[in-house]
């Protein structure tokens, strides 16, 4: 169910959006009005969001130590798994968020005769960084369409990223890894019985319409050719706060714009708030420092616990008779 | 029923889920699975709300009145209190990397023990009362209403879970299912959903000090018959101070090593050590507990037991606490007590007396575990070891969840076995130190009553101690919790049965040799050592053994 409504919705926009980028009179709602607000939503949502994570406190100290401890002088300690500096803790971080440390760790169980075996497990960690970072430069390039002067590592990147020269217009590699990992993501969670058990029409959604961003994206660029220039002037615009809205961009891109900009409204209210998440994971952040500084809970109050003179008005006499010492006999 | 199971039974396991949506599977609370509510008494003794007859097997949880509203409420609260809860409530994306991680989804094939599907339990509420989406799409977004079989769903694997983090080690936002099951737990206390097993120890550890309720003087006495056997097999007169002002040192370990085999022997150990090295220190009736079953209720309820060893210290005049071998009561110490409690300023930063080594990483909370203290003894050649007296013993170190993923103490029992026995074994890699896996029996599911639940989730760690058995020949299981000498010797007997399971400070005073001691034919457990059984020509000493 979660699959064909998830489909649905992202069909239903593609359409909407077609129709609507065809009638000129409707293209500046989806060529500039849809795009401002989505992007609104998206920091607005981004940031309330954050604040409202940021305003529960973290009363414990509770990283997940995955090493060594800081101990005996003599006992080497895992740095990065297990920190006890902010430098170990932003090594931690570091690799967390730039390599998926903790997915790289993801191993597999099986039972087979009467054995538990476990396997390394990379396919996920390759599907998920392979999706993140070509993602990151797919956005990092389209920069060419919103700046002027084109900046020179987004030159760069263009350059490095179509080097093969493969087909005309070159073919981007990251295109590529994008659509293929990202089917690779939504492969895993139609077919393997325990993801599919587990997914939520949340989690198809968004897979689908990054499907259909990377697509409308190949097909702008290989079938439905649209005017680059007219797209580029558009970009501009929005990027200048001064939209304009030239009348010969194909339809294509409208859905195109529709299907980013509601991945961007989507985003505060979504588990892609991951993002920001991850930064703020307690059991990830926090140095494993606790027996060596004292960490404040801001809601402690004290606790009414059984005090040794209750304990002991409550056993005087065993203890007397036990020979214990007391403090009134 | 586990007892009607044989192990080829039980291991008849299905990994695979249901095509169904899980929201439409319904819960179904299992005899030898779920544990026994907590009576009431138990819980009015520390004034817990709700307290009330119920049976889980029954339609009617004889719930109170606006139970509903009082669970939202607390949620909201806790939302409020922790961001934890609150970031892992709106992150995870069901990526899955977590699914296969927990010992109870391994050994059960239970969909709805992996730890995402733990999660989203308490998710769905979260998102079906407490976010716009969820209140207008429902099921679309993911969200339910809280309605009574719900709670019972969430009571009962709430009650599936060992809080022992592996899934959180491999959650790519380090969401942690035991925060969940903390938080979870906590909202079933709200209203009187407690398990027993859990219940009594807490009462009975705030009146008397320890889980077992033993009063002053049998905590006393049954330390006293553990002298006595040390007596017989060592040869060496030991006399503990109890409740001692102005002892260096206050000891404080779990009271199920005071109680039960073979955690006994554990303490033998304890006590042998510290003679050896004439240490200045003294045990305390009042605050005779090293576990906390109130982390297993709540952390206020952990907070007011955890409270007592800082106040015993604080009495006594002690300059800092050792502490024992144990699994939770380690994370609570470690991770918990020193936001717990304020400073107590008449306590000393830990320095060893004997070596002299600081104790740099203990120096606010001022408490260090015996397995640091130890390892430090041996480093600086403070104990006289004999290891050829665990020649017997092929071993293998089972590293407990929290203080592996909630401390990180991986080295120090290592070293101390591997200079106390002369065969030592690693179990595979995947089950072993921040990846290890739960006795399955962790935070207070240890019953009698749940024994399939137990040997289910005590498959993995089993498995893995059954194949170094197989492999090496190994035949003891070392350990530094209190719970898994408690709990892994009837998972070994029914999966691998061949394997003993030893606190590593039995170990090193069987090891140890102490000045005057007799012959040492017997190990702790007064088992003949074998090779070790008096030679013809000097066996004057030991003919009347």
């Amino acid at each position: 169910m979660g699959i064909i409504v998830s489909l649905g919705a992202v069909l239903a926009i593609m359409v909407v959006a077609w129709i609507g980028g065809s009638i000129s009179g409707l293209q500046p709602i989806f060529g500039v009005l849809v795009p401002y607000a989505a992007f609104a939503v998206f920091l607005v949502g981004f940031c309330r969001k954050v604040v409202d994570w940021a305003k529960s406190p973290v009363p414990f100290r509770i990283p997940t130590t995955a090493g060594q401890e800081v101990s005996l002088p003599w006992i080497k300690s895992a740095k990065l798994d297990n920190p006890s500096t902010t430098a170990g803790v932003i090594g931690r971080m570091f690799l967390e968020v730039f390599c998926f440390r903790s997915l790289f760790r993801n191993t597999r169980a099986d039972l087979r005769s009467g054995y538990l075996y476990y396997s390394p497990s990379k396919w996920l960690w390759l599907f998920a960084i392979g999706f993140h970072y070509a993602f990151l430069i797919i956005a990092l390039r389209h920069l060419r369409l919103f700046v002027h002067p084109i900046p020179g590592f987004v030159e760069t990147l263009d350059a490095v990223d179509g080097m093969f020269q493969i087909g005309i217009p070159p073919i981007y590699l990251t295109d590529l890894l994008f659509v293929g990992a990202v089917t690779a993501l939504l492969c895993r969670r139609l077919f393997l019985s325990k993801v599919r058990f587990i997914s939520l029409p949340a989690d198809y959604f968004p897979l689908f319409l990054l499907l259909g961003i990377g697509i409308t994206g190949l097909l702008m660029r290989f079938v439905f050719r649209v005017d680059i220039v007219s797209v580029k002037q558009l970009a501009n615009g929005l990027a200048s706060l001064h939209p304009t809205v030239p009348d010969n961009i194909g339809s294509i891109f409208f859905v195109h714009v529709a299907l980013v900009s509601t991945l961007f409204a989507y985003f505060p209210f979504s588990k892609l708030m991951h993002m920001g998440g991850v930064f703020m994971s307690p059991t990830r952040n926090l140095a494993n420092t606790n027996r060596m500084e004292r960490h404040e809970n801001p809601w402690w109050t004290p606790p009414k616990f059984h005090t040794y003179a209750e304990y002991e008005d409550m056993y005087r006499d065993l203890m007397k008779e036990a020979g214990l010492p007391l403090e009134r006999e | 029923m586990a007892k009607e199971l044989t192990p080829q039974e039980m291991l008849r396991i299905d990994l695979s889920p249901p095509t169904q949506d899980w929201m439409d599977i319904p819960v179904e609370i299992k005899p030898g699975i779920y544990c026994y509510p907590a009576k009431p008494e138990k819980l009015e003794i520390v004034g817990m709300p709700n307290a009330h007859e119920w049976n889980p097997l029954d339609e009617d949880w004889n719930l109170p009145e606006g139970w509903k509203e009082t669970f939202l409420e607390g949620m909201r609260e806790r939302l409020d209190k922790h961001r934890t809860f609150k970031i892992f409530m709106d992150i995870c994306v069901r990526c899955g990397a977590c699914a296969d991680k927990c010992h109870f989804f391994l050994g059960s094939g239970d969909p709805k023990n992996m730890p995402v599907v733990r999660g989203e339990l308490i998710r769905s509420i979260y998102r079906g009362e407490f976010t716009k989406a969820g209140k207008i799409l429902g099921r679309l977004a993911g969200g339910r209403k809280l309605t009574e079989d719900v709670l019972k769903e969430i009571w009962s694997y709430m009650f599936q879970c060992t809080e022992c983090r592996r899934c959180s080690l491999f959650c790519p936002y380090g969401i942690d299912t035991a925060e969940i099951t903390i938080i979870g737990r906590e909202l079933l206390n709200l209203l009187g959903l407690n398990i027993n097993w859990i219940q009594e120890p807490v009462a009975n550890c705030y009146e008397t000090g320890n889980h077992l309720g033993l009063l002053p003087h049998t905590f006393v006495q049954n330390i006293e018959f553990l002298l006595m056997d040390i007596e017989e097999y060592v040869g060496i007169k030991i006399e503990p101070s109890f409740n001692r002002k102005g002892a260096e040192i206050l000891f404080i370990t779990p009271s199920g090593d005071v109680f039960a085999e073979p955690g006994i022997y554990t303490l033998m150990g304890y006590l042998m050590i510290f003679e050896h090295i004439g240490l200045d220190y003294t045990w305390s009736t009042y605050a005779c507990e090293g576990g906390n079953f109130g982390f297993f209720t709540s952390l206020e309820m952990a907070q007011r037991l955890n409270a007592k060893m800082y106040h015993e210290a604080e009495r006594l005049g002690v300059k800092w606490i050792l502490g024992g071998e144990c699994g939770h009561m380690w994370r609570v110490v470690h991770q918990y007590m020193n936001t717990f409690n304020k400073p107590v300023p008449t306590m000393e930063e830990p320095v060893s007396p004997i070596t002299g080594t600081k104790f740099e990483n203990a120096k606010s909370l001022k408490m260090v575990h015996m397995s640091e203290f130890t390892a430090d003894l041996i480093k600086h050649g403070k104990l006289n070891l004999d290891p050829s007296r665990n020649d017997h013993y092929k071993v293998t170190f089972h590293d407990s969840c929290n203080p592996s993923r909630g401390m990180g103490m991986f080295e120090e029992p290592r070293y101390i076995i591997k200079n106390v026995c002369n065969h030592f074994y690693e179990m595979p890699e995947n089950t072993i130190r921040e990846q290890t896996f739960c006795c399955g029996s962790g935070s207070g599911l240890n019953a009698g009553e749940n024994m399939e639940l137990r040997l289910r989730g005590g498959l993995p760690r089993a498995n893995a101690a059954k194949y170094v058995h197989e492999k090496y020949g190994v035949n003891m299981l070392a350990n530094v919790c209190a719970i898994d000498r408690a709990v892994l010797p009837a998972s070994m007997e029914y999966w691998c049965p061949d394997m003993q399971v030893a606190g590593v400070s039995e170990l090193v005073a069987n090891a140890l040799i102490m000045e005057g001691e007799g012959p040492r034919t017997m190990n702790l457990r007064g088992e003949e050592i074998p090779g070790m059984a008096p030679a013809e020509e000097e066996s004057e000493g030991t003919e009347d053994v």
